[in-house]
């Protein structure tokens, strides 16, 4: 397996600096503040990415596990648990972001609103996909059971979608689908959007390489047994 | 000007997270390129 850098990894990290650096500008000088938010509004900017890689970055977890099931091939385990690995540190942003900024405006770090807790069930699940595969004895069968794992874990994926469609409890409706928004916030938070997405492909990619570079470690110190 | 603390703290967590996130991904990709030159060195030695 190949694992040198191609000219467009160094494209896509330096659009992914720029475009980093844009969407930080946007947030934090060129964003103006809420009427009702005020300048809490800037939380937005890190919260709604950070939660969206949280859910694509499951889809590909589950998406890849189906594949990998029915094609048995390795690489779409290692881009499975990839996602996870990146996914979770999203994950863990979106929970953490989302709590400080449940703090600063309604006065408590977390309720058991439906969005919160399918959120932190994502999070449960991401741990479990990951804990599954270091617990079993063999590789190859806890590759098996963390897809299986993802599989199941992807009924949350909806649900989460849902919860804020369904309930209007703490967490606040999706104001950008709903027209709610100022053109200016949503502008900047689509810079931010496709920053973290961006990141998160090139983490995706970067901690693909790794694994596979570990392999090749590992097949060369069978032969050199 | 209300509620900076709390702005500042999840900016903060938010960009040291993925900063060392990066960081530690930069790290051991380069000890496991290390690890697979000297790999390939004591192949080449032993053939």
């Amino acid at each position: 397996m190949k694992n040198k850098n191609t000219p467009w990894t160094g494209v896509a990290i330096l659009i992914a600096f720029v475009l980093m650096a844009v969407a930080l500008y946007g947030a934090l000088v060129f964003s103006p503040e809420e009427k009702q938010l005020g300048n809490t509004i800037r939380i937005l900017y890190v919260h709604v990415p950070s939660a969206w890689i949280a859910l694509v970055a499951f889809g590909i977890v589950s998406l890849c596990s189906v594949l990998f099931l029915w094609k048995r091939n390795l690489k779409w385990d290692t881009l499975a648990r990839s996602s996870a690995e990146v996914g979770l540190v999203f994950t863990s942003l979106a929970l953490i972001s989302g709590s400080i900024w449940a703090r600063s405006f309604w006065g408590w770090w977390w309720t058991w609103d439906p969005r919160l807790t399918s959120t932190l069930i994502l999070w449960l699940i991401y741990l479990a996909y990951l804990m599954v595969r270091s617990y079993a004895t063999e590789e190859s069968r806890g590759a098996r059971y963390a897809a299986v794992v993802a599989i199941i874990g992807f009924v949350d994926v909806p649900i989460i979608y849902l919860t804020t469609r369904l309930w209007n409890l703490a967490h606040p409706p999706p104001t950008v689908a709903r027209g709610a928004l100022d053109p200016i916030f949503v502008w900047v938070l689509m810079v931010s959007l496709a920053a973290f997405t961006l990141l998160y492909i090139i983490l995706l990619t970067r901690t693909v390489e790794q694994k596979n570079l570990r392999r090749e470690i590992d097949q060369l110190r069978q032969s050199l047994k | 000007m209300e509620n900076l603390g709390y702005l500042f703290a999840i900016y903060t967590i938010v960009w040291a997270v993925l900063f060392g996130y990066v960081w530690v991904l930069l790290l051991r990709q380069k000890q496991l390129r290390r690890e697979l030159e000297s790999l390939k060195e004591a192949l080449r030695a032993k053939k």
